[in-house]
């Protein structure tokens, strides 16, 4: 399995044509308290770049672009009663959803661990 | 940190809002409020000359007594809130918010300044303890409170830091609002969070909870083209400064008010319940069934006390009653809300019967 990173600091796991996708630890520590998870529904086609979620804390709204595109598989449904899943294990038990996707660039262009490590380290 | 009227201030400190905001429910939470203005207005008659600007009865206002009243334009739109002490017959402090500080001295100055000295206290900052355990916290470090009420003021030593404090908030808890000299406020601070029972809480949770307990905030729920009556803060005319009291009107904006309460109320504050757990916020529109704009929800977000979202709103008052439902509109999406009452969370403050009263 390989994980990648995006800029708007999303993770992406590769298992053959299922990508699972989440927030990194650090978005959910800039967002804070989790309080809602707006998932997207099972089937439906998404674009990469068009909006895949929503995640509302008590400070704000962030939206989740996906990084890839494809077709929605399953959606994390622990989410709709635990939406704080995402703050305790953002990168684990707090997975948003999966989508099956054939062609494999967009997600090889992506940044690798180590390149999100430098990139985070930039920002701070 | 966040830019704040000028100021940089925490939403949160690392325990989180959800944290700090319980904390202040069970225990007690300690706030910087320190941005806030403390203007200083004194000179022969300050009372009767300050009721021509403000609709509370202050010639009757006991000495070291708080009152909530607003700052109002000649259409009787709201320019600021604040809580008015009096410390002297002819001396009073008005507590203001940050973000209109500058703005009041200059209308008070304006308007008041060839009949009164009027000037803004410097040199001292503002510490707000809230929550229940609050007042046996001021009792551990050697003050007894009990019989000091709410919106009551006093001069007390906090482990012989001299400290003028009021008992009043922000939060619908009990809870105490002390003025220190800048030089002692965080001594203070520090003797207050040795305290187990004291928390930091920042703007997130100070947001959150008077939300919850219904309490406007200047700039979301009132600005000065909405009046009291819009804005759900008519009870802070005093009973005597109304139509039907015994010295009505006389203060700027009261035939503007007086004129609107004789017509159909057209805006009215709510407190609302969306359905699901999607957060509104300010700023959301708000729809009646057959799709027509009725308002907008001025503050919104979720409830840890309670556990959903919650909101306040200014909408069109035919749609206002208890139990009625209309439509936000989030995301392309119609989400249901609920008219519900307002305060969301009872409030718990401390009052003291008269006949124990100091």
């Amino acid at each position: 399995m390989k994980t990648r990173y995006t800029e708007e600091h999303e993770w992406i796991t590769q298992n053959d044509d299922v990508f699972t996708i989440g927030i990194t630890d650090y978005a959910q520590e800039q967002l804070g308290d989790i309080v809602f998870v707006q998932l997207p529904e099972i089937d439906s086609e998404i674009n990469k770049d068009e909006e895949l979620s929503c995640i509302e804390s008590v400070k704000a709204a962030g939206e989740v672009q996906s990084p890839i595109s494809g077709i929605v598989l399953e959606v994390n449904n622990d989410l709709d009663g635990e939406p704080e899943l995402i703050n305790d294990s953002a990168e684990d038990l707090g997975w948003l959803c999966k989508i099956k996707c054939t062609d494999h660039s967009e997600f090889n262009s992506l940044m690798d661990a180590h390149q999100y490590q430098a990139f985070l380290r930039q920002l701070s | 940190m966040v830019p704040f009227a000028g100021y940089e201030m925490p939403v949160s400190y690392p325990s989180g809002i959800i944290r700090e905001h319980q904390h202040t429910r069970e225990h007690a939470g300690l706030f910087d409020v320190s941005h806030m203005g403390q203007i200083l207005i004194e000179g022969d008659h300050c009372a009767e000359i300050l009721e021509t600007i403000l609709p509370s009865d202050l010639i009757s206002l006991p000495l070291r007594k708080l009152r909530y009243s607003l700052l109002l334009n000649e259409q009787g739109g709201i320019l600021d809130d604040l809580i008015v002490l009096r410390t002297d017959p002819d001396r009073f402090i008005l507590v203001v918010n940050a973000g209109c500080k500058h703005q009041d001295l200059q209308h008070l100055k304006t308007t008041l300044g060839n009949q009164l000295n009027i000037s803004m206290v410097p040199g001292n900052s503002l510490l707000a303890l809230q929550g229940p355990e609050s007042a046996s916290v001021m009792q551990s470090l050697g003050q007894q409170v009990s019989d000091m009420g709410f919106m009551q003021n006093r001069d007390m030593n906090l482990a012989d830091i001299a400290c003028n404090v009021s008992r009043s908030g922000y939060t619908g808890e009990d809870g105490f609002e002390i003025s220190v000299e800048d030089r002692l406020a965080d001594p203070l601070a520090e003797i207050l969070l040795a305290d187990e029972r004291v928390m930091w809480a920042g703007l997130g949770a100070r947001d959150s909870l008077r939300m919850e307990a219904g309490l406007n905030l200047y700039g979301q729920e009132m600005n000065d083209s909405l009046t009291p009556l819009d804005a759900g803060v008519f009870w802070a005319i005093s009973k005597s400064r109304r139509p039907d009291g015994r010295q009505p009107g006389g203060f700027v904006g009261s035939e503007a008010i007086f004129d609107a309460l004789s017509r159909p109320q057209e805006k009215k504050l709510v407190g609302l319940v969306p359905e699901g757990r999607v957060p509104l916020r300010g700023g959301v529109e708000l729809l009646d069934q057959a799709d027509n704009p009725i308002g907008h929800v001025t503050s919104g977000g979720y409830s840890p006390s309670l556990s959903h979202p919650i909101c306040l709103a200014i909408i069109d008052s035919r749609h206002s009653a208890i139990g009625n439902t209309i439509y936000a509109s989030v995301r392309n999406r119609q989400i249901p809300t609920t008219v519900s009452t307002l305060p969301f969370v009872k409030h718990r403050y401390h009052r003291v019967p008269d006949n124990l009263k100091k």
